[in-house]
């Protein structure tokens, strides 16, 4: 964590682009793996799952920032769990309320956004400690993050599992779908896949650096 | 096979929808401890028995909260119910048996967080399961859930061993046995077919 306990950070865009590039929660920390693997076989269930993740994490840790000097250390946990599963119970009842089909797709893991560790994460290393304005800020920069990670695998898996993007088709018929991608072992793969090539750029970056650096100790 | 029956609820748990190769729950302690063949049966026992616990008591809060009526109540009720068992768990082991309780160490606690508890509590609700099947889930959960976790950490211990290129050490190459993993155990699903 690049931010020291107890001091106040100022409200820049780093506050808010750190979750989407460089503490990805997904790619990056690896918290809350469960959503992003069993949503992600199609788009539409992708869209939804991060944008509830986003509205639960922004509203706790808006809560969690405000409560943060009348919230006993000792019992701070159980008290952020108690926050975060009151909006995840407004969520899945105003997910029930619009769309009936989402909400079966989507089955128990909106309710399973209480143990999301992006969000306990959050409440506990950021928002507690934080004022109002950086807490808000770097939730909603964390679940933006978040949202692009579970676009990233369900668009990938959507278009190479059904030949779809949003159910609207891409390829022509002659591709043969695979199956695999929709299945459990796909979600595996695809997120396998992404770390690799994550893992890949940054490690040619880094030798880039150093043969720079080569360069210019021959050069001199 | 009668999908009501205990032993088909057992196996369905515990192979054919195993909780963390099919159905994607507790994926942080499976990526987590399963660097070691030892943590990691300690880990799936200590899992073992909170699911047991916590489903248990689970059964019984949702019989108390459909009485009154106030099922919207359930989410906070479980996850408070389970953050408690494992601290009862916590506090029994530490008295009891001070060698198993260090043995197990950070793992315990964190089991609150992990939502293979959680989810348990949740498909026992929605499949209106009755006590026995609760016990017979649960029990197959938890054995799924060792199980799963202790191939991850043999494979791991070979892996350690071979020669890898040094971009897909790491989350990456683990991501990838687990797909793999995953692929074998879709086999057991002609054992009676899923109904997650």
């Amino acid at each position: 964590m690049s931010v020291l306990p107890n001091k106040q950070e100022k409200v820049t865009l780093d506050t808010f682009m750190r979750g989407l590039w460089e503490e990805n929660p997904v790619f990056v920390m690896l918290l809350g793996l469960c959503p992003v693997l069993a949503v992600t076989n199609s788009t539409m269930n992708a869209i939804a799952m991060g944008l509830a993740t986003l509205f639960v994490l922004v509203a706790s840790s808006t809560l969690v920032s405000l409560l943060r000097k009348m919230i006993p250390k000792q019992v701070r946990i159980a008290t952020y769990i108690i926050i975060i599963a009151t909006f995840v119970t407004i969520v899945d009842y105003v997910i029930q309320a619009i769309s009936l089909d989402l909400y079966n797709a989507l089955g128990a893991f909106i309710q399973l956004i209480v143990v999301n560790c992006v969000i306990l994460g959050r409440a506990e290393a950021y928002a507690s400690k934080q004022k109002l304005g950086a807490a808000v800020v770097n939730a909603f920069g964390m679940g933006t993050g978040f949202t692009i990670a579970l676009l990233c695998l369900g668009t990938v898996r959507e278009l190479l599992g059904a030949g779809t993007i949003l159910g609207v088709q891409i390829f022509s018929s002659n591709f043969e779908p695979w199956v695999v991608m929709i299945l459990p072992p796909g979600g595996f793969f695809v997120l396998g896949a992404w770390l690799l090539l994550f893992d890949y750029l940054k490690q040619r970056k880094e030798q880039k650096l150093l043969s720079a650096e080569g360069a210019v100790a021959n050069g001199s | 096979m009668d999908p009501d029956s205990l032993i088909f609820i057992f196996l369905n748990a515990a192979l054919i929808n195993n909780f963390v190769l099919a159905l994607f729950l507790g994926l942080c302690p499976f990526l987590g401890v399963s660097a070691k063949r030892e943590t990691a049966w300690n880990m799936g026992l200590a899992t073992m028995f909170v699911m047991l616990v916590s489903s248990i008591s689970a059964y019984g809060i949702n019989w108390v909260l459909v009485k009154f009526e106030i099922e919207f109540l359930r989410l906070i009720c479980y996850i408070a119910v389970i953050a408690s068992a494992v601290q009862l768990v916590e506090m029994t082991v530490k008295k009891f048996s001070p060698g198993l309780f260090r043995a197990l160490g950070i793992f315990l606690p964190l089991i609150t967080t992990n939502c293979a508890i959680l989810g348990l509590a949740l498909f026992q609700t929605f499949r209106e399961y009755d006590f026995f099947q609760s016990l017979a889930f649960s029990s197959g959960a938890g054995v799924g859930f060792t199980i799963a976790l202790m191939l991850m950490a043999g494979l791991r211990e070979k892996l350690a061993l071979a020669k890898l290129p040094s971009v897909s050490q790491g989350a990456a190459m683990s991501l990838m046995l687990a797909g793999l993993l995953s692929l074998a155990f879709m086999g057991f699903a002609g054992l009676g077919g899923s109904h997650a």
